[in-house]
């Protein structure tokens, strides 16, 4: 008793140090100056807070709540991802054009962290320049178009592979040092594609951005009121009246399509003896190396496929926004990215998922917390790496089934 | 078979081996002794290019692979378990050996895989086990067993008796033996444990603070009263 209690000090007393300065004293405008109010009732109420959390969490530790453990049996977890497949497949039929809106951003977040997967998860290459790929693809969409007339869908390949080459040439030198060089350098070119693109005027547009991205076409259909290709639009086509939803609900099945190609490529990538090599260079490259695994080539297939898919979801990005601008690829891109890996559990898909859902959903589902939605956001950030710090899902799945 | 002949090797500006001379014909074992520190471990490496001897040559099969990048080596077949086993933690026993068998053709797998579960009946009840799970010997013969899925002409062993109770030590020699005489596989030990490496080998070596100050077959440096001070006290 006497030393729970002691265990207790140090953080009430952190509590009441910190927030003395913290909560204690605000600054209030009024119509000539600024006044310097106190407002020590806070300070109790914080104290107080951690003081209660505190007790709770020993109280928990000498009567632990009953264990669950979310392990449903395979054979439910297969009907579990169809019944969500068939919901994705429904969604557009059964919700508003802002619901839509933000399915497919999700779904547009889910396939960027797959990407990143790839490089990050499996390889453990810690690329914090990742968004330079996503804007490097979204970028590639917009001047293709725009100067040479390029139609979407001759945009998206291209896309993908121009972020796939300028990955194979920042990787080149870089992969080849031991040590972690690569998580700086990234960095540093993630500022670099940001910056270039602010001030290349003639080309990008500068920080206006470039607007007027192809839309993508219903195998040559175009969904809009006329269409400019010859062939008829796509509701004229099928007699059905204009809507403007439709293109909406078209993108979404696009990059839910998007989506399901990278879940299907990485779930194979993992059986081959590539994906193998990755995540054992992931575990141990000492023992890679001895075992004649050629570990720059090995990194920098790893680094330019994530980066070829990052490319490809610029490419959708840029037809989603309708137009790209240097702003969309910060470095805070990055880091939610890396967030979403992180927390769902680096190399699960379903986990990463999951995380890119709720990271994406939280602040806008907390819009009307307003400043404190960040808040909310550290406080659910910290509780994972508390209770899960390998990420929610950390089970390693075999690649080969042994009965 | 393997031909090393001067060669010295650098950490920045600490010497750690100093004109080495070493070789091994087909089918022998040999054996390499030394204390803590004396640069055994520096020597495998070297052979397999990481760090690079900075002068000297090292052939194998008569070419010279002393500048080789370090994969296209273990491509030639000489394969490296390297010290502290060095499995893959979260991968299964059978993804492990998967891994081993990277730089061999794919055809040769099955037989290998029988042949390495034969050597060692432990691995084939564990298949499925994820290597950081496994007990010091068995992630041992792990170890072994995923070199050798490597298919190679010569096998670097560095330890493999390290931390590992007698009686495992004992067997994991024992199967050593049986892969040199079963399959003429020509092996580099790298031991501390002086006894067993030395009855074992058919020639040995004894390295002290990078240089080799003794050699011989494995019988007379079990006799010898240098190696019976230094590494046999109590042991016999
Ligand atoms: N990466 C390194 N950088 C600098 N010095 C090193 C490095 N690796 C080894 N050394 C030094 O080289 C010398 C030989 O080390 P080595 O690991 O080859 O010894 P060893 O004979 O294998 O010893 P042990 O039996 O303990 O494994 C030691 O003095 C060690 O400190
Ligand atoms: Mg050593």
């Amino acid at each position: 008793m006497n030393k729970n209690f002691l265990t207790f000090l140090p953080p009430v007393f952190l509590t009441l140090l910190l927030s003395l300065p913290l909560l204690g004293f605000f600054a209030q405008e009024n119509s000539k100056d600024i006044l310097l109010l106190q407002r020590w009732d806070w300070v109790l109420y914080a104290t107080a807070a951690v003081f209660l959390a505190n007790s709770v969490l020993i109280v928990l530790k000498k009567y632990p709540l009953p264990s669950f453990a979310i392990s449903p049996p395979a054979k439910n977890l297969n009907a579990l991802k169809a019944l969500l497949f068939l919901g994705l497949l429904a969604l557009p039929f059964l919700s508003s054009r802002s619901t839509i809106d933000l399915a497919t951003l999700v779904l547009l977040y889910i396939c960027l962290a797959w990407g990143l997967n790839i490089t990050m998860g499996l390889a453990g290459l810690l690329d914090l320049g990742y968004v330079a790929f996503y804007a490097i693809g979204a970028y590639t969409t917009a001047i293709l178009s725009h100067y040479y007339g390029l139609s979407f869908w001759q945009c998206v390949p291209l896309s993908g592979l121009v972020a796939a080459i300028f990955a194979l040439v920042i990787g080149m030198p870089i992969l080849r040092v031991q040590g972690d060089y690569l998580a700086i350098v990234a960095l540093g070119f993630a500022e670099i594609v940001r910056i270039v693109a602010t001030n290349w005027q003639s080309l990008t547009g500068g920080p206006n951005g470039m607007s007027g991205m192809p839309r993508p076409t219903f195998f040559g259909l175009e969904f809009g009121r006329t269409s400019s290709s010859g062939l008829p639009t796509f509701q004229d086509f099928f007699h059905i009246p204009f809507n403007s939803e439709h293109r909406l609900i078209f993108l979404f099945y696009c990059i839910l399509g998007l989506a399901i190609i990278i879940y299907v490529v990485s779930k194979r990538l993992r059986c081959l003896p590539l994906g193998r090599a990755w995540e054992a260079m992931r575990e141990d490259e000492i023992a890679c190396r001895a075992l004649g695994i050629n570990l720059p080539r090995i990194k920098l297939s790893a680094y330019s496929i994530g980066a070829g898919i990052a490319g490809l979801v610029g490419a959708f990005f840029a037809t989603k926004q309708g137009f790209v601008s240097p702003e969309s690829f910060t470095f805070n891109e990055t880091a939610m990215i890396v967030a979403m890996v992180v927390l769902g559990g680096m190399g699960s898909l379903w986990g990463i998922c999951i995380a890119a859902t709720f990271l994406v959903l939280l602040p806008e589902l907390a819009r009307g917390l307003a400043d404190y939605r960040m808040l909310l956001f550290g406080l659910a950030m910290i509780l994972v790496m508390r209770f899960k710090p390998n990420g929610l899902i950390s089970v390693r799945q075999p690649t080969v089934k042994m009965s | 078979m393997l031909n090393i002949s001067h060669i010295s090797t650098f950490y920045g500006a600490i010497q750690a081996l100093d004109n080495i001379s070493l070789n091994a014909e087909k089918g022998e074992i040999v054996t390499l002794i030394g204390a803590n520190g004396a640069g055994k471990t520096t020597l495998l490496s070297t052979l397999c290019g990481n760090p690079r001897a900075k002068s000297g040559t090292i052939t194998f099969n008569g070419q010279d692979i002393t500048a080789l990048p370090t994969n296209q080596i273990v491509r030639l077949g000489l394969a490296h378990a390297p010290e502290g086993r060095r499995i893959f933690p979260r991968m299964t026993i059978f993804e492990n050996l998967q891994m081993g068998a990277l730089v061999a053709d794919k055809k040769h797998f099955a037989a290998d895989l029988e042949y390495v579960f034969t050597l060692f009946p432990r691995l084939k009840e564990r298949i499925a086990q994820k290597g950081g799970t496994l007990s010091g010997g068995e992630q041992q013969m792990l170890a072994i067993g995923r070199a050798l899925m490597a298919r190679p002409q010569l096998l670097l062993l560095d330890e493999p008796s390290l931390g590992l109770a007698p009686l495992i030590v004992k067997k994991i020699f024992h199967v050593l033996k049986e892969i040199n005489q079963q399959q003429g596989m020509t092996i580099l030990l790298v031991e501390q444990n002086a006894h067993h490496a030395l009855s074992l080998a058919h020639r040995g070596y004894v390295l002290v603070n990078g240089r080799i100050t003794l050699t011989g077959t494995g019988k007379e440096l079990l006799q010898s009263d240098e190696v019976k001070a230094a590494y046999l006290e109590g042991a016999a």
